[in-house]
C-alpha cells in the first residue's frame, strides 16, 4: 500500500510539473518572439560603464560583421586601457547591418568584412553628406590542411565544395586523383568547426557560396587549433582554419579560385597582393575622414598595439607590422 | 509521537528553531530547483515546440543544419541515435565490470581489501569529466588507431569507454548495497544445502538482489546519457548515423554544449537546443522514475 502511494506521488509530480510547463510557457509565446527578433539583430556587447572612469566624455558607436565582433570588442576592451575619456560600444549584426548603420548616419565605425559597394557608397553620401572612409583593419585567412603524408599539394575551390558541400561528388581520395597509402579506407575523413563558429560561416560561404549546405557527418570540432591538431594526425583528413595554426605535422595545401587559375600557396604576400582565393581583408569604415576620438581609435587600432590583438585572435594583421 | 514531538519544540530554544526551519528549507530548496529547472528549459524552448517545429522531421529526420542561410533543418534522429548509442555500448562494457566488481567487493574480498577498493572507486568517481575528455582526446584517440587500426581514434567507442568508466563507480556502490542487503540467512540456508559459493551468488544472492542490480544498471545508463565534456571531446562530434563502434557520432548534451553559447537569445535554434533539453530530461526523468521504483522493490521485498 505504501509503495503504491509513493509511486503515484512521484507521477503526479511529474504531471504537475509538466503541467506548469505548458500553462506558463503559453503565456508568453509572442514576448519570447519579439526578445528574438531585437536580439538576433543586436549582438550587444557593452563596454561603456567602467566605473574607473566617471568623465567619459565620447561613445564611438561600432557595428557591422559577426566574424569581427569578437576582434572589435578585444579592441573595445583594451582600448579601455589606453583612452579614459573614449569608450567604444560594439554590437554585431552582420556586415550588411554595419554598412545600412553607416548610411544611415547612426554609428561612427562600422566593421565589414567585405568591401563597401559604390551604391551603398553614394547612399551613405546622399543621407549624410559625407564619404565612407575605408580602413583595412587585418585580415582572415584561412588555410586547407592535410597530413604531411598526404600525396597532395594543391586543390581547387570547386573540388573544396564538393568534398564539403551537400550532395558533393567527392568523398574519396582517389576521387581526387591520388593514391593515399596512409589510408587505407581511402575515405576522406572531414574535418570542419562547430557551427557557430565565424570561421564555419566563412568557409562556407567562399566555397558554397549562399544556397549550398554542409553536408552532415563532418568531425565538427571546437577550435582552430584542434583542427590542425586532429589532421596532424590522421592521415585520411582534411580540414580547415587559420593559417597561423600550421604545425610540422600538416601540410597547407596551395589552393586555384577555379581549374584554370593558378595555384597560391597561403601566406603573407600572397594575402596581402589578394591572389589567395580563401582570405578576405576585413575592413571598418568612418563616416567622413574621422576625427577627434574616432580618429585616436582607428589610429590606435592600426599602430602594432592594436595590431596584436589581430594576431591574437587569430587574424592575419597588416604587413608594415 | 506526535504529542511527544509536539512538547519537546515547546521547551526548544529560539536557535533550534531556527536552524530546524532552514534544514526544512533545505529539503524543500533541492524540490524547487528541480521546478524551476524543467520549468525555465521548457518556457525557453515551447514557444517553438508548439508553434513552427515539425516534431516528427525532428525526430525522425539525421539532417540537422541549423545555421542553413535558405534552408533550415531540425533534424535530431541522428543526436538521438548517438546519444543511445553510445550509452548502450557503455553499458555493454560497464555492467559486467560493474557487477562483477560489486559482487566481489560483496562477496568474496575481505575486509580489510574492500575498504581499500572502495576507496579507489570513489576517487574513480571523483575526476572531473573534462579530464576524461582529455584523456580521450589524447590517449584513448591514439590507442584506438593502434589497436583497431582506424582513421581516427575520435569514435563512439572512446566516448563509450569513458562514458564505462565513469558509470562503473555508481554501479559498483549500489549493486554493492544491493547484495548487501539480501539477508545473510539466505546464503547460510544456500550454503547449508550444498551450495559452491558461485552458486551462492549465481542461484541466490543475484535473483534476490535484481532490483536492485537493475536499478544500479540504469541509474549508471543515466549518468552516460548526462555526460556532456567526455562525449563532446571524445566521439569526434559529427552529425552521423553511426555503422560501427569505430563511427564517429554526436550525441544531445554535446550539441547542446557546443552550439548554445552563441545562438541568438530566443531564435529558432536556441529555441530547438531547449526543446533537445527538454528531451533530455523526459529521458533522464523516465530512467530515474524506473531505478527509483526498482529500488521501492527491492525495498519492500527485504
Amino acid at each position: 500500500m505504501r509503495m503504491t502511494s509513493q509511486i503515484s506521488y512521484t507521477t503526479i509530480c511529474f504531471l504537475v510539473v509538466l503541467a506548469c510547463g505548458f500553462v506558463m510557457s503559453g503565456c508568453s509565446p509572442k514576448d519570447d518572439a519579439d526578445a528574438a527578433k531585437t536580439t538576433e539583430t543586436q549582438l550587444i556587447t557593452q563596454n561603456t560603464k567602467n566605473p574607473q572612469n566617471k568623465g567619459t566624455q565620447f561613445v564611438i558607436k561600432n557595428k557591422g560583421s559577426d566574424t569581427m565582433v569578437n576582434l572589435a570588442q578585444a579592441w573595445a576592451e583594451k582600448y579601455m586601457d589606453v583612452s579614459a575619456t573614449t569608450s567604444v560600444e560594439v554590437s554585431g549584426g552582420g556586415s550588411g547591418t554595419g554598412v545600412a548603420a553607416i548610411i544611415n548616419g547612426t554609428v561612427d565605425i562600422a566593421n565589414c568584412s567585405r568591401q563597401i559597394k559604390p551604391k551603398e557608397l553614394e547612399l551613405a553620401m546622399q543621407n549624410t553628406g559625407k564619404t565612407p572612409q575605408e580602413f583595412i583593419v587585418g585580415y582572415d585567412a584561412l588555410a586547407v590542411y592535410v597530413h604531411q603524408d598526404t600525396p597532395l599539394d594543391k586543390i581547387t575551390i570547386p573540388q573544396l565544395a564538393e568534398i564539403y558541400g551537400e550532395s558533393g561528388t567527392i568523398a574519396k581520395w582517389s576521387d581526387l586523383g591520388i593514391s593515399h597509402s596512409d589510408c587505407p579506407s581511402d575515405k576522406i575523413i572531414r574535418i570542419s568547426r562547430q557551427s557557430n563558429s565565424g570561421t564555419y560561416f566563412y568557409f562556407r560561404e567562399a566555397l558554397l557560396g549562399k544556397s549550398r549546405d554542409f553536408r552532415i557527418g563532418s568531425l565538427d570540432l571546437h577550435g582552430s587549433k584542434d583542427v590542425v591538431e586532429v589532421v596532424g594526425r590522421t592521415p585520411c583528413a582534411i580540414g580547415y582554419s587559420g593559417m597561423g595554426y600550421a604545425t610540422s605535422h600538416v601540410k597547407m595545401l596551395e589552393i586555384a579560385a577555379d581549374a584554370d587559375s593558378p595555384y597560391y600557396p597561403p601566406n603573407l604576400e600572397n594575402v596581402l597582393a589578394k591572389t589567395y582565393p580563401i582570405a578576405r581583408p576585413l575592413y571598418m569604415y568612418s563616416l567622413g575622414e574621422p576625427t577627434g576620438a574616432v580618429k585616436q581609435y582607428l589610429d590606435w587600432i592600426l599602430s602594432a598595439a592594436g595590431q596584436e590583438i589581430v594576431e591574437k585572435l587569430g587574424f592575419v594583421p597588416l604587413e608594415n607590422n | 509521537m506526535n504529542i511527544l514531538r509536539k512538547k519537546s519544540t515547546a521547551h526548544l530554544p529560539f536557535s533550534e528553531t531556527v536552524i530546524e526551519l532552514f534544514i526544512r528549507l533545505c529539503g524543500i530548496s533541492s524540490i524547487l530547483f528541480v521546478f524551476g529547472i524543467f520549468f525555465f528549459v521548457f518556457r525557453e524552448g515551447a514557444g517553438f515546440l508548439f508553434g513552427g517545429l515539425d516534431v516528427g522531421q525532428f525526430l525522425t529526420n539525421v539532417e540537422w543544419q541549423p545555421t542553413s542561410l535558405n534552408n533550415k533543418r531540425y533534424g535530431a534522429l541522428a543526436l538521438i541515435v548517438g546519444t543511445f548509442s553510445v550509452t548502450l555500448l557503455a553499458m555493454c562494457i560497464a555492467v559486467p565490470f560493474g557487477l562483477g566488481a560489486a559482487i566481489f567487493v560483496s562477496e568474496f574480498c575481505s575486509p580489510k581489501l574492500r575498504e581499500t577498493f572502495k576507496i579507489i572507486i570513489e576517487l574513480l568517481a571523483a575526476i572531473p569529466s573534462v579530464v576524461w575528455g582529455f584523456i580521450g582526446l589524447t590517449v584513448m584517440n591514439q590507442l584506438i588507431i593502434t589497436v583497431f587500426n582506424a582513421p581516427i581514434g575520435l569514435t563512439m567507442l572512446n566516448g563509450s569507454i569513458l562514458l564505462a568508466l565513469m558509470s562503473v563507480p555508481i554501479i559498483v556502490s549500489i549493486a554493492e548495497d544491493a547484495l548487501k542487503a539480501v539477508p545473510d540467512s539466505y546464503r547460510e540456508a544456500a550454503e547449508a544445502l550444498g551450495a559452491t559459493r558461485w552458486q551462492v551468488v549465481y542461484r541466490v544472492l543475484l535473483p534476490a538482489a535484481k532490483n536492485g542490480l537493475l536499478a544500479a544498471v540504469l541509474l549508471g545508463a543515466a549518468r552516460s546519457i548526462g555526460e556532456t565534456m567526455a562525449v563532446l571531446m571524445a566521439t569526434g562530434h559529427s552529425v552521423n548515423m553511426p555503422s560501427s563502434p569505430l563511427s564517429w557520432i554526436r550525441t544531445l548534451t554535446a550539441t547542446i554544449a557546443a552550439e548554445l553559447g552563441e545562438v541568438a537569445r530566443g531564435g529558432e535554434h536556441y529555441q530547438v537546443l531547449f526543446i533537445i533539453g527538454i528531451l533530455l530530461f523526459t529521458i533522464t526523468f523516465v530512467v530515474n522514475l524506473i531505478a527509483d521504483l526498482a529500488i521501492k522493490g527491492i525495498r519492500q521485498e527485504s
